[in-house]
C-alpha cells in the first residue's frame, strides 16, 4: 500500500498546477465550513448562553395554562401550597439541578411623580435568581451589583429608564391591581438600569418576591414561575422528560393536570433563529461536498484520459485491476486530504486570530457583543472526514474506469 | 517441450455488422529461448498475433498454449497475473512511467506485480541495470535519457521478473540506425545470458535479419514455408 501511495504522490506532484489548485478549491471550502460553523456556532451558544444565563434558565415550571396567557400576566395561575412543595420536592431531589428560581411576574403602572408608563416586572429572591441565572448581575448597567437587590429596591430596565429620566437612587412608584381586583401602590429606590436583551423577559424590570407579595397583597405562598438551572445544558432533554413524566401526570381537584413544563426552547424566539443557523450550516456543508465532488472528480477523470496510456502499460505488464483501482482512489484520497488539512489549518490561525482582535457586533439593541469564536474537534473531524470520504467516492468512477479498460485500447491510444 | 504452442489460432472482430478475421486458423510452435519475429505488412494481423500470446486479447478460435497455460481459459485478472509472472513487454513507444526514476521503473514489476523484498529486489533491479548498462543513469526520470537508454530501460524492466517471454511490438521503430542495432544487440545478448525468448513484431528489415525464426503474415495467414529458421 506505501508504493500505491508513493506512486500517487508522484503522480499528483507532476501535475502541480492542477492540484494545488484543486487543492486551493477544497481548502477554500474547508476553510469556509470551519469558519461558518465556528462563528455561527459561537453566536448560537452566546446568545443560548445570555437567553438562559440571565433571563430563562434552562427549563421552567408553570401552573397548566400560564404559557398560553403569558402576555397578560395573569395572577390567577400562580402555582401556591401544596404544588409548590411537591415541585420542589422533586428538584431537590433531581441530581442535575443546580438551581432554581420561584418567580412572580406582574404587569404595573411605573411612576415617577411627573409620568406615569406601565411596566412588566419580574419579582425573584435575589440569592436563587442570581444562582439560577448568574448572568443577570452582568445586565446591571448602571447601579450596584452585589447581592442584585434589596426590599424596596427595584432593576429598572434600560428602556423605561430612559423615557422616564430615571436615575439611580430615584425613587419610584409602583401600581399594581392584584388577582381580586383591588389596587395598591408602593414606592421603590431604583437600584440599577437594566440592559435589555432579546426575548420573552428581556425587557422586565426586577423587584424583591416580597415586595411583589405586599404589592399584591397575596396570602401565603405563590409563585408564576420556577426557572430552573442545569449543571450540564446537554441534560436538558433528559431531565424535561423525567420531569415531564412525574408532573405532568398530576391533576388537581377537578381532574385536569396541574403543572406544565418547558425547556428555553419553547419559551424563546432565539431557538427559531438557532434552527436556521443549523440549517445554514447544514447548506453550506452541502456546498462544500458539491465543491469536493465536482472538482475532484473534475480532476480524476483528467488524470485517467491523460494517463490512457500509461494504465495500459501498467496492466500489460501485470499490475492487477484492484491496484490500479487503488492507484487512482489513493490520488483523490491525497488530494482531499491535503486540501482538508491546510484548510484546517487555516480555519484554526483564523478562529485564534479572531479571538485575539476580538470582534464585536451588534444583535437588536444589543450593542458590542463580543464574537469568540470556537470550534469543536468533533466539529473539525466531521468535516475533515465528509471531505476526504467524498474525495474518496468522486474518484470512485474515473478509478473504475481505469481498472476495467481494455490494455490494447489503452496502449493504442494517443 | 515448446513455449509457445498455437493450433488453429483465430481472432475475429465484431463492429456491429462488420466482421475482421484478424487471424484465419493460424498454426505455430516457439522454442525456448527462441529470437522471433512476425513480419507482415500493416493490417496482416502481427500485432493481433502478438496481443494474442501476450495474453492481452483472447483468441475467438483454436488454442494457444503459453508456458504450458492455456491462455482462453484465463480470466482478466488471472491474465494480468500470468503476464506478471510469465511475460514481459517492450513497446514502441518505450511506455516508461514518467514519474518514476529509471530504477524505479524496472523495480516497478518486482513491487507492484510480484512484490518481491526490498532487498532481493534492489539486488535484481541493479544487476538488469548493469546487464542493459544503465546503471549510471538508475536516478534519472525518463524525460532526461535518450530514445535509446528508454529502450534499454525497457528492456530491463521486461526482463527482471525473469520473464520466459518478451514480446516487443515494433522494438526499435522509434529509434535510429545506430540506436536500433544497439538494442537488437542488447536483446540477443540477454536471451543469450537468461535464456529469454524473445518475440517481434516488426517489419523493420534490421530486426528481420537478426531474427532466428521468422513468421510471415498476410491477411491473417502464415504463408507457406513461414516459421523456419533464418540464420
Amino acid at each position: 500500500m506505501f508504493n500505491i501511495f508513493k506512486l500517487a504522490i508522484r503522480n499528483l506532484r507532476r501535475y502541480k498546477r492542477r492540484t494545488l489548485l484543486t487543492s486551493i478549491l477544497i481548502t477554500l471550502g474547508v476553510v469556509a465550513v470551519l469558519l461558518f460553523i465556528s462563528v455561527s456556532g459561537s453566536f448560537k451558544a452566546m446568545m443560548v448562553g445570555q437567553i438562559t444565563d440571565s433571563m430563562l434558565g434552562h427549563l421552567q415550571i408553570h401552573k397548566k395554562g400560564y404559557l398560553a396567557s403569558i402576555d397578560s400576566l395573569p395572577l390567577d395561575r400562580n402555582l401556591k401550597g401544596s404544588q409548590l412543595s411537591k415541585v420542589k420536592e422533586i428538584l431537590d431531589s433531581t441530581s442535575e439541578v443546580d438551581a432554581y428560581s420561584m418567580r412572580i411576574r406582574l404587569g404595573s403602572m411605573f411612576s415617577n411623580f411627573k409620568e406615569t408608563t406601565n411596566i412588566r416586572l419580574n419579582a425573584v429572591n435575589p440569592t436563587q435568581e442570581i444562582q439560577t441565572v448568574p448572568m443577570l448581575l452582568d445586565r446591571i448597567i448602571k447601579g450596584r451589583k452585589e447581592g442584585l437587590l434589596a426590599k424596596g429596591e427595584i432593576l429598572v430596565p434600560e428602556l423605561i429608564a430612559k423615557g422616564m429620566e430615571v436615575k439611580i437612587d430615584d425613587t419610584i412608584v409602583l401600581v399594581a391591581t392584584n388577582k381580586d381586583g383591588s389596587v395598591n401602590g408602593q414606592p421603590f429606590v431604583v437600584r440599577g438600569i437594566l440592559e435589555g436583551i432579546s426575548g420573552p423577559g428581556g425587557r422586565d424590570g426586577i423587584i424583591h418576591i416580597d415586595d411583589a407579595r405586599s404589592l399584591l397583597r397575596t396570602e401565603g405562598k405563590e409563585v408564576s414561575e420556577i426557572a430552573i438551572r442545569l449543571n450540564d445544558i446537554e441534560d436538558m432533554e433528559q431531565v424535561y422528560s423525567s420531569m415531564t413524566a412525574t408532573l405532568g401526570p398530576l391533576k388537581n381537584k377537578m381532574d385536569k393536570p396541574v403543572f406544565e413544563i418547558h425547556t428555553w426552547q419553547k419559551l424563546s424566539p432565539f431557538f427559531n433563529i438557532a434552527r436556521m443557523i443549523d440549517l445554514m450550516t447544514l447548506f453550506i456543508k452541502v456546498m462544500l461536498v458539491a465543491i469536493v465532488l465536482v472538482s475532484i472528480m473534475n480532476v480524476m477523470i483528467m488524470a485517467v484520459f491523460e494517463r490512457i496510456n500509461e494504465i495500459g502499460t501498467i496492466a500489460a505488464i501485470g499490475t492487477v485491476p484492484n491496484k490500479i483501482l487503488s492507484l487512482f482512489i489513493v490520488e483523490g484520497f491525497l488530494l482531499g486530504l491535503f486540501g482538508t488539512l491546510i484548510g484546517v489549518i487555516i480555519s484554526l490561525i483564523i478562529i485564534g486570530g479572531m479571538n485575539v482582535v476580538q470582534l464585536s457586533f451588534d444583535f437588536g439593541r444589543q450593542k458590542g457583543l463580543l464574537l469568540a469564536p470556537t470550534i469543536q474537534t468533533g466539529d473539525v473531524v466531521t468535516v475533515a472526514v465528509i471531505v476526504i470520504l467524498i474525495s474518496v467516492l468522486a474518484s470512485l468512477q474515473p478509478a473504475w474506469k481505469a481498472a476495467r479498460m481494455d490494455p490494447i485500447t489503452a496502449l493504442r491510444h494517443v | 517441450m515448446s513455449l509457445i504452442v498455437a493450433e488453429n489460432l483465430e481472432k475475429t472482430y465484431y463492429a456491429g455488422e462488420i466482421v475482421v478475421k484478424a487471424i484465419r486458423g493460424v498454426d505455430f510452435t516457439i522454442e525456448p529461448a527462441s529470437f522471433a519475429a512476425f513480419v507482415g505488412p500493416s493490417g496482416s494481423g502481427k500485432s493481433t498475433l502478438l496481443n494474442m500470446v501476450g495474453c492481452l486479447d483472447p483468441p475467438t478460435g483454436g488454442t494457444l498454449t503459453v508456458a504450458e497455460q492455456d491462455i482462453s481459459l484465463l480470466n482478466k485478472k488471472e491474465a494480468a497475473l500470468f503476464r506478471g509472472s510469465t511475460i514481459g513487454f517492450i513497446f514502441q513507444d518505450f511506455n516508461l512511467i514518467p514519474v518514476l526514476t529509471v530504477a524505479e521503473n524496472v523495480e516497478y514489476p518486482l513491487l507492484m506485480v510480484q512484490n518481491w523484498p526490498r532487498q532481493k529486489r534492489n539486488q535484481r533491479v541493479q544487476d538488469l541495470l548493469n546487464a542493459v548498462g544503465m546503471i549510471d543513469q538508475a536516478d534519472k526520470f525518463p524525460s532526461q535519457i535518450s530514445g535509446g537508454q528508454k529502450q534499454r530501460v525497457a528492456v530491463a524492466r521486461a526482463l527482471v521478473t525473469n520473464a520466459q517471454l518478451v514480446l516487443a511490438d515494433e522494438p526499435t521503430a522509434n529509434l535510429d540506425r545506430k540506436t536500433a542495432h544497439k538494442i537488437i544487440t542488447l536483446m540477443k545478448d540477454m536471451r543469450d545470458e537468461f535464456g529469454t525468448t524473445f518475440i517481434f513484431s516488426t517489419h523493420d528489415p534490421r530486426v528481420v535479419e537478426n531474427a532466428e525464426t521468422i513468421f510471415t503474415l498476410e491477411d491473417g495467414r502464415l504463408l507457406q514455408g513461414s516459421g523456419g529458421n533464418h540464420v
